[in-house]
């Protein structure tokens, strides 16, 4: 922890989930000195995450077990990129210092995040997003006994009810807005992808309702009861803790700092995961989520790219088009139907950190307009949950951001302008 | 075992655990006030939302993606 943060390397990849993982051992494979720096204390990603009450699956394990060992690796977990500076280097922040970190080539693998929407009572404490509840167990929260409400989209929430489930809470709700049709046409597809089918069947549990929409939180200090609408009948169900999210959106902003084009769903690349800059690479879910599985390909390829070995990169692209289709089923069935989202009420705050209710920003037209008059995303997460959230209410394209990409010491910055100075 | 301050009150809770839980665990897991003085806690657990900034050992950290440490002092933010 606190060994000097290191100056240069021939291969920078930025995130140690499964497909940073991966790419940092097939790149290693060939010689390629590798950095990698992630945000969390330790590697895994938001899937593989370790923790006090955490029990890995035999192939995180195996695979952190190899990534720590590389031979050549520089490991800097709990650092935060802040900038980029100047062409091919990066400003890093850790809680004691920071750094420029100078790369030949850069992988981005930085995941993705909840997709988190605005209803009434979402800022009472014991509403989470539903990996965020996942994270926070693994974390060492305790939910044994509590009365636990899942809700919105997707298979995350049936994840984090076998995490709850696994660590003695009680399920009172799992609220999927998606129809039954659209479920069972998933479900129906997922012979071609015959572990994911065990999962499924692993995960499904008798609480699970389709169709169903979160209306509101309800509470004073803390959170009380959730209001749920299921088959056109509202409910109350009085509950300690409320898990929500509505899908998976790409973790993008470091990529459009650097100037990657973007897809529809993520960082674009090609059949090398190369983006549209020159020796920036990305692989995982911030080119589009599509699961673990997809992940570790992409980092397989990546890495084996920026190491120049094509023809074993290529070896590999029919297993990624396999799971890609997997991608596309998800996204295909899990698509959010607006009259199952919550309901729009004026008084509900979107930007949680400066506290600008919906209302406000409906009498604007575009995300600049609307942050230029009312603060809305210039807060501490600069937009990081209300811009997702406004694209899905709005329509608006979510902002280009603008560095520092998470809040960060003044000391940090002065580095990152100091060196450009100097040179 | 591990000991820490919260809000000048010690806690002991297991090697691993992050200030989001060690929150929880002292019985309040609000992190921040809100501008009008409303409780806010972690949310995203992730490290993306900022809900979880609290004052650890004089620094603005995130309580979720932070693991205690040995006598480290936790500090809710306003």
């Amino acid at each position: 922890m606190n060994e000097r943060l290191p100056r240069e390397c021939e291969l920078l990849i930025v995130g140690a989930g499964p497909a940073g993982m991966a790419a940092a051992c097939a790149a290693a494979d060939h010689g390629i000195s590798v950095v990698v720096i992630d945000d969390n204390p330790a590697p895994g990603g938001q899937i593989w995450r370790g923790g006090p009450r955490v029990n890995l699956p035999p192939r995180a394990r195996a695979l952190r077990e190899r990534f720590e060992r590389l031979p050549g690796l520089r490991l800097c977990s709990a650092t935060r990129v802040i900038d980029a500076p100047t062409p091919r280097r990066l400003l890093v922040e850790r809680e004691h210092d920071a750094g420029v970190i100078d790369y030949h080539r850069l992988l981005l693998c930085t995941g993705a995040r909840e997709r988190l929407l605005p209803f009434p009572g979402w800022t009472l404490p014991g509403v989470t997003g539903a990996g965020g509840l996942q994270a926070l167990i693994k974390g060492g929260l305790t939910v044994r006994g509590e009365r636990i409400a899942i809700a919105g989209s997707g298979p995350l929430l049936l994840a984090c009810a076998a995490t709850v489930r696994a660590q003695r809470g009680r399920l009172v709700a799992l609220a999927e807005q998606a129809p039954w049709s659209e479920l069972a046409s998933f479900t129906m597809e997922l012979w071609r992808w015959p572990a994911k089918l065990a999962q499924a069947i692993a995960l499904a549990s008798p609480r699970y309702r389709a169709a169903s929409r979160l209306i509101e939180a309800l509470g004073e200090r803390r959170l009380e009861a959730v209001v749920i609408e299921s088959l056109g009948e509202r409910r109350e169900i009085a509950c300690d803790r409320l898990a929500c999210g509505f899908g998976l959106v790409a973790n993008t902003e470091l990529a459009q700092l650097l100037g990657c084009a973007l897809g529809e769903r993520g960082i674009s690349v090609d059949q090398h995961q190369a983006t549209s800059v020159a020796g920036v690479y990305a692989a995982g879910e911030c080119t589009g989520p599509g699961g673990s599985e997809l992940a570790l390909i992409e980092g397989r390829i990546a890495g084996l790219a920026a190491a120049d070995q094509y023809p074993l990169a290529a070896a590999l692209s029919r297993r990624r088009a396999r799971w890609q289709a997997f991608a596309a089923q998800l996204e295909q069935h899990f698509a959010l139907d607006s009259s199952r989202l919550p309901p729009r009420r004026a008084t509900t705050l979107v930007c949680r950190c400066e506290e600008v209710t919906l209302g406000e920003l409906e009498t604007h037209s575009d995300w600049r307009r609307a942050k230029l008059a009312s603060r809305c995303g210039m807060g501490a997460c600069q937009g990081r949950v209300c811009a997702a959230a406004t694209a899905q209410l709005f329509g608006w394209p979510p902002p280009p951001p603008r560095p520092p990409l998470s809040p960060a010491r003044i000391d940090s910055l002065l580095l990152g302008g100091m060196k450009e100075v100097q040179e | 075992m591990i000991r820490l301050i919260l809000d000048g009150e010690a806690l002991v809770l297991p090697e691993g655990t992050s200030v989001a839980a060690a929150l929880a665990a002292s019985g309040d897991d609000h992190a921040r006030s809100d501008l009008a003085g409303r409780p806010r806690a972690p949310f995203c657990g992730m490290g993306i939302c900022q809900e979880c900034r609290v004052c650890i050992d004089g620094r603005r950290r995130l309580a979720c993606v932070t693991l205690i440490r040995e006598g480290m002092k936790v500090e809710r933010t306003r």
